[in-house]
């Protein structure tokens, strides 16, 4: 279920260097809200003629709605200083988010930058705990470290030029990882992040033969399943190349669905 | 107290209760806005464009944002005219709602062919056809811009349909009084206009067009000046009712098509980014002719105050 609602905003500060957070009075959305899912704004600060942004949902404690952002293009800018009290028109919850299975395989979470918000929801939300990968290009780009060490997650860092954690990429981070643990049986891989990084991980996980779940950050028009801007070709149930929306039957994709090069349409 | 003023209007033999449609290619299939707002108060929905058989469309990037628009550049993908019928046309049956379905064919026949296919299928009340979309090679705005292909197209399905036939009509030809009335005289019930105006956005960084199609349709209050334009002439070519859209995101918006000679309007691109716009432009429809003390919508049709110098 999503409906559309006067969010009004209740606390809007920097989250950390670089990144800032949103909270929302939302209470209708946030009590429907999954980890994986998003919410489609409405930025009364741009042009009425403006596009809705979609954010994913960081955290969603009825009756407050939490985003984290960084602001880099037109929208983020232009919210950046929206005063508490200001109220957002909101659409969502939307989209397919990560499916939430009280048991399964060890969990394995890969987040690329800000790609860490809707992972730390999860983390709230999954009641398995395993290991989390969290890379960024510098220090400043590592958000939500605590959220996964306080709930007993094994917290993996990496930055590209090593002012914290370990320098490298996040994937080598996780090649190692699972280099290392040899023959101890599939695990089950949550990302999101850029989407070299999806891409990169779902043909990982398919050589592993794991499970692995991807969320996609795609430009959207409409968010509701309308406008079939933000399409991505999956393989269907009978093998066919189709294309998926990424605000309907995404954000979130079971990896191995994924096709990624060249089909023509 | 004054009377509620009429809204309802009928074209093309639909009875409406208000004079506004969801547009084309704004509102899917129907169940991407059904819970989100109530489909018993619109004036009618328009399907996106429909071919005989599934199409993909164009690869991504399929959209940009402009000054005051959108271009856009999705290439018709849509699931078939058979898997409309199956899969969402039950549902739509369910409203108190006129369905007017927008239908494309790659070839003059295939036109025919999609027409003909609802002939026998409840729920359909109008067939709009897109003879104007900017965004595919083959099909759409080649069958548009050349008066004697419009005239064979459309009385092709006319021949073919049972049902009321709306041509859409392109923004990009010389005299939209001809195409009107090539239209009228083709045996159309009612004309639409205007489909997107063909547009460019160019990444200067890398030297290539934003959308992978290079060139796509502007939609948005961008347009809205040259479509209000383009009605006001159209509807002065010909006797059958005008669809005017083209960027209306309010009440004010659609009155301007009204006055300009529309008897309906569309909501399109502002959609996308309030669900809501089509409902709050019929209430402010019904507020502006309390205001003016008109007894019906009907009566503001083409009174546009000018007479053009002799």
């Amino acid at each position: 279920m999503r409906l559309i609602e006067e969010a009004t905003i209740v606390e809007h500060a920097e989250f950390t260097a670089g990144y800032r957070r949103l909270v929302f009075q939302a209470p209708r959305i946030a009590a429907l809200a999954a980890p994986g899912q998003f919410v489609h704004m409405r930025i009364p600060e741009l042009s009425p003629e403006a596009l809705r942004r979609p954010f994913s949902i960081y955290q969603s404690h009825a009756p407050y709605l939490h985003v984290i952002y960084k602001p880099v293009g037109r929208g983020t800018q232009a919210m950046m200083h929206a005063p508490p009290g200001e109220t957002y028109n909101l659409i969502g919850p939307l989209g397919r988010g990560f499916p939430v299975a009280p048991d399964g395989p060890p969990p394995v979470f890969v987040a690329g930058g800000y790609g860490v918000a809707p992972l730390s929801f999860l983390a709230e939300r999954l009641p398995r705990r395993g290991v989390a990968f969290i890379g960024g290009r510098t220090a400043q780009d590592i958000l939500c470290v605590e959220d996964f060490a306080s709930r007993g997650w094994d917290v993996r860092v990496t930055t590209e030029d090593g002012s914290r954690g370990e320098r490298g990429r996040v994937t080598e981070s996780f090649d190692r990882w699972v280099a290392a643990r040899k023959d101890a049986g599939p695990a089950e891989l949550f990302a999101c992040g850029p989407e070299g990084l999806m891409r990169a991980l779902g043909e990982r996980t398919a050589t592993l033969g794991w499970q692995a779940w991807v969320s996609l950050d795609r430009p959207m028009g409409c968010g509701i399943g309308a406008c079939l801007a933000c399409v991505q070709h999956v393989r269907d149930d009978g093998g066919k190349v189709a294309w998926a929306r990424c605000c309907t039957e995404g954000p979130v994709f079971d990896a191995k669905d994924l096709v990624w090069d060249g089909v023509a349409p | 107290m004054t009377a509620k003023p009429d809204l309802s209007v009928v074209i093309a033999g639909i009875r409406m209760k208000n004079p506004v449609v969801l547009a084309s290619g704004t509102c899917g299939y129907g169940p991407e806005y059904a819970d989100l707002i109530d489909f018993n108060a619109l004036g009618a929905i328009t399907i996106k464009g429909l071919l005989s058989e599934p199409w993909m469309g164009n690869p991504p990037p399929r959209l940009v944002e402009t000054p005051a628009g959108l271009l856009n550049a999705i290439g018709l993908q849509n699931p078939g005219v058979d898997a409309f019928i199956a899969d969402y046309l039950p549902m739509l049956r369910r409203y108190d709602l006129p369905v007017i379905v927008n239908i494309w064919g790659r070839t003059m026949q295939e036109y025919g062919e999609v027409a003909a296919r609802f002939n026998d299928v409840e729920g359909v009340h109008a067939l709009e056809l897109n003879i104007s979309c900017p965004n595919i090679k083959a099909g759409g705005m080649e069958f548009g811009t050349d008066p004697k292909v419009a005239a064979e197209v459309i009385g092709l399905v006319r021949k073919r349909t049972r049902l009321p036939l709306i041509p859409k009509l392109s923004p990009t030809v010389h005299s939209i009084a001809l195409f009107a009335r090539v239209a009228e005289e083709s045996g159309a019930d009612a004309i639409s206009l205007i489909n997107s105006v063909p547009a460019m956005v160019i990444d200067i960084e890398r030297r290539r067009p934003v959308l992978s199609n290079g060139m796509g349709g502007l939609t948005g209050p961008a347009i809205r000046p040259i479509a209000v334009r383009l009605v006001w002439q159209a509807s002065r070519a010909v006797k059958i009712p005008v669809i005017g859209m083209g960027g209306i995101s309010c009440g004010r918006d659609a009155l301007e098509f009204i006055i300009a000679g529309a008897s309906a309007v569309a909501v399109g691109t502002a959609n996308f980014l309030d669900p809501g716009t089509a409902l709050r432009v019929v209430a402010e429809i019904e507020d502006y002719l309390r205001r003016h003390g008109l007894a019906s919508v009907r009566e503001l049709v083409g009174t546009l105050q000018f007479k053009q110098g002799s």
